[in-house]
């Protein structure tokens, strides 16, 4: 059953202004070419595709585009970005969804992409960069899969890919500086009118 | 016996790779009245065309065969040649042994020389058989008629009159300016329409070189390039022209109140009125259909029962110079001219037919046009813009494109071209008007295909936030008091719903009203939808099939402002190019009537593309008579008669007779 959608005036649709002002990307630029679908690798996952995810967020559909799964899906190869001919950063309005997702604290369609992203974050939250054996160990023994892509280690180690010992860099300070100053904007920005759950 | 002379062309290695030009000229000299054979590398050529002159002098030829290329090539230059030896251009008759042999037939050279003699052959029958012909000239009267006055007509006036021509503007309104004065902006610049038009329009109506014919139609035209005799009515308006002074007392207190035309419905007008303040001439014409008094005089003359009508006159009594005239009667004025342009314009389609969209009965469901009416600082709200239903301001406003354009099942399957640009603009200006207005548009493709279109529909969204949905709308229903909208965006793939306070319908463009029966009125063609058909869609945009009369504007087909002003100016120069001959040459090779033989039948007359045949009383019967300023050449009247009485000059019975007898003797 596909239900009818009531569109709203473009002053109401709350999705679209949190997105331009996230993404800094103007959505009703978009024409609806499909530019963007034809050229990213991982659309053939997608729930809704690039170009239908753009149209979402120009209708204002907010409840049903939160539920799918597609940007949890966007790599951020920006291959549409590049491409896009009305020069939208397409693949920064997919990273302004999931913003907005962990902002309301919605449970994301992909849950091993958003917890990839914390992990991810974490480490480079602690040694300034990213220590790729302990994301991977991280990952794969909270995701349940403890055994995922190991096959890939004794080529990765004998190419020296993967440093056992994490590096850090000189000037820890600037990075926790980094991370405060994100986290102090990201309450700027979580105004009432994105429905922040506290 | 006539002495004919044959020119074999080789046209380099086109005829002479594949026919062998040595043995055709062998086998030509035995055929008979053939006296002299020559050949030549590229007979077009100037030496070649000294060459055929010399010799139709030295050897005293009179027929020449050119055998070559195609005659649409080249029969001109040849028949130039033969009369610069002082034969009569017409006894020279071209055997196409190019198109129709060597370029069709190059893998079989001796096939192609054997079908080469017998074409020359059949030129040589045939060309013994021709007569001399020769041109006939007819007089051009410099004087151009303009059928409407809409922006087009009024370009297409301006420009011939300019040129130094006399120019007649009919216009069947009381006011020229057409279509374009309704406007209230014009698409991509947003320019005033109203006021690039007033000027134009005050410009035709002094202009020394045009006569202005308002609340006029033609009504009969006869005649042919140069001297069409037309018949106009100018009806009457009941207001003395001469001595009315415009000043406006009657249509101020005229106690009568009508729906407007002009306005669309949205407003008023009295019975004695102008259409618009600005209207040219700015003089009024009285409607007899709602006038007091000519209801009263109906009532008397009919001898109705009933309570009489008030037999009001209330002009008649203010008019200061007394201008009224109650006894004036429609004129019919005659007129010869040279050249016609025809620019009747367009009307908008009729959306009753639409029964999901209210079928006209749902009062805040209005028309584009309807829009301008309210949009426009003249019109009947002064620029407000507000619900026909109870007058309050529109915030959520639908606009519905491709009403009565791309639709199959109503019979409009073509695109009306404008709409996608002026819904644009009037989504616009919307939003200029009252920055609390949201604009969506339902499309089916966004057609911007013309200089600063696209960037204008872009920055309707981009700027002004209109909202595009791509599909077409399948129902209107009124809730309450609003109207709910439903439609589908097949670009997410959903129905969608809005809730609406005014509903804007694109409706599409269509010949105006009467269209069809002008062109009837010239005899030139129109389409099924009633649209003027142009000798050529590319080629020859602004003429017709008839000589002399061309087409302007959006007659032809949906057009806009700037496609309507360059298509009056191509066809007035089309007109200005005519008018500057004094006179006009014919081609010989018409038809002719045996008058001897004819029986009046008239299928001839019935058959004829481009009424060239008239009917002439002569001993006791009517007889078929070809008017060679008309005809053609095209033959369907021989074809058709029963008793062989026209013959086709040029193309006898006898004359391609000969080239079969010369073919299968």
């Amino acid at each position: 059953m596909i239900n009818t959608v009531t569109i709203l005036p473009a002053a109401k649709n709350d999705l679209r202004s949190f997105v331009e002002k996230t993404s800094g990307q103007k959505l009703l630029r978009c024409y609806q070419c499909g530019k963007c679908t034809a050229g990213c690798p991982t659309a053939y996952l997608w729930d809704l595709t690039p170009r239908q995810v753009m149209r979402a967020v120009q209708l204002g559909l907010k409840e049903e585009l939160m539920r799918t799964h597609s940007y949890w899906l966007c790599v951020f190869c920006q291959t549409c970005s590049a491409r896009c001919p009305q020069e939208i950063d397409i693949a920064a309005v997919m990273d302004s969804l999931r913003h907005l997702a962990i902002l309301e604290k919605r449970a994301p369609a992909e849950k091993e992409v958003a917890l990839f992203h914390r992990h991810f974050l974490r480490l480079v939250h602690r040694f300034g960069k990213v220590w790729e054996v302990g994301l991977g160990g991280l990952y794969n023994l909270t995701s349940g899969h403890p055994l995922a892509n190991t096959s890939l280690l004794p080529a990765m180690f004998a190419r020296g890919k993967l440093p056992l010992l994490p590096h850090t860099t000189h000037n820890m300070e600037e990075i926790r500086n980094i991370f405060k100053r994100a986290e102090e904007l990201e309450r700027k920005s979580a105004g009432p009118e994105t429905g922040r759950k506290a | 016996m006539p002495r004919v002379g044959v020119f074999l062309c080789h046209c380099g290695t086109n005829i002479a790779g594949v026919v062998d030009i040595p043995t055709v000229a062998e086998a030509v000299k035995q055929f008979p009245g053939v006296v002299y054979v020559d050949d030549n590398k590229f007979s077009c050529s100037e030496p070649g065309q000294a060459a055929i002159r010399q010799s139709i002098i030295d050897n005293g030829l009179d027929r020449v065969v050119i055998s070559a290329c195609s005659p649409r090539m080249h029969e001109i230059t040849f028949r130039k040649a033969v009369s610069a030896a002082g034969l009569n251009p017409y006894l020279m008759e071209i055997a196409n042994i190019r198109e129709h042999c060597s370029w069709v037939h190059s893998d079989n050279k001796e096939a192609a020389t054997e079908k080469a003699i017998e074409l020359v052959k059949m030129a040589v029958a045939k060309v013994s058989l021709h007569q001399e012909l020769f041109r006939k000239r007819i007089s051009m009267e410099k004087k151009a008629l303009v059928i409407g006055g809409g922006i087009a007509g009024i370009q297409a006036a301006l420009d011939i009159a300019n040129a130094g021509h006399q120019v007649i503007l009919v216009e069947r309104e009381p006011t020229i300016g057409g279509r374009m004065a309704q406007l209230d902006k014009t698409f991509p610049t947003l320019d005033c329409s109203a006021c690039i038009l007033s000027p134009k329009m005050v410009d035709v109506s002094q202009h020394p070189n045009i006569r202005l014919l308002t609340y006029s139609e033609v009504e009969k035209v006869q005649g042919f390039v140069g001297n069409f005799e037309v018949e106009i009515r100018q009806r009457a308006r009941y207001v003395n022209h001469t001595t009315c002074t415009g000043c406006g007392i009657c249509w101020q207190k005229c106690p009568e109140k009508v729906p407007g035309e002009f306005e669309e419905g949205t407003g008023q007008r009295t019975s004695v009125y102008i259409p618009f303040p600005q209207a040219v001439p700015s003089k009024p014409v009285i409607d007899t259909v709602s006038c007091r008094y000519f209801k009263y005089l109906d009532f008397i003359d009919k001898k109705m029962e009933g309570k009489k009508p008030p037999p009001c006159r209330i002009c008649e009594k203010l008019c200061p110079p007394q201008a009224i005239d109650w006894e004036q009667k429609d004129e019919i004025i005659r007129e010869t001219v040279g050249a016609i342009v025809v620019a009747t314009g367009f009307k908008t389609f009729d959306h009753s037919v639409y029964g999901e969209y209210g079928g006209g009965r749902i009062p805040d469901v209005i028309t584009s046009l309807q829009l301008e009416r309210l949009m426009n600082a003249s019109g009947p709200t002064l620029g407000e813009v507000v619900r026909p239903s109870d007058g309050t301001h529109p915030k959520t406003v639908v606009f519905l494109s491709c009403v009565g354009s791309r639709d199959e099942a109503k019979g409009r399957p073509y695109c009306s071209k404008i709409c996608c640009m002026y819904m644009a603009k009037q989504a616009l200006m919307l939003k200029e008007h009252d920055p609390g207005v949201q604009s969506y548009i339902f499309y089916i493709d966004i057609r911007a295909g013309g200089k600063d279109f696209e960037e204008f529909t872009r920055r309707a969204q981009e700027e002004f936030g209109v909202l595009y949905l791509r599909g077409r709308v399948s129902k209107i229903y009124q809730d309450d008091k609003k109207l709910m909208v439903c439609g589908e965006d097949s670009l997410i793939g959903r129905p969608v719903e809005i809730a609406a306070d005014m509903v804007v319908l694109a409706t599409g463009v269509e010949p105006s009203e009467g269209a069809a029966k002008v062109a009837q009125t010239l005899n030139i063609s129109y389409d099924t939808y009633g649209f003027m058909v142009e000798a050529h869609p590319k080629l020859r945009p602004v003429e017709t099939n008839t000589d002399g009369i061309l087409v302007a504007g959006a007659c032809v087909g949906p057009r806009d402002i700037p496609d309507s002003v360059a298509h009056g100016g191509a066809a007035a120069a089309k007109v200005i190019g005519l008018l500057s001959q004094d006179t006009l040459t014919t081609e010989p090779l018409t038809a002719a009537i045996d008058a001897s033989r004819c029986t009046g039948c008239l299928l001839c007359s019935q058959i004829c593309p481009f009424q060239a045949i008239d009917m002439v009383p002569a001993n006791g019967k009517s007889i078929a008579v070809v008017n060679e300023g008309l005809c053609k050449g095209c033959g369907l009247c021989v074809a058709a008669c029963r008793s062989t009485a026209p013959s086709l000059k040029g193309y006898t019975d006898a004359q391609i007779l000969s080239e079969v007898l010369a073919l299968c003797p």
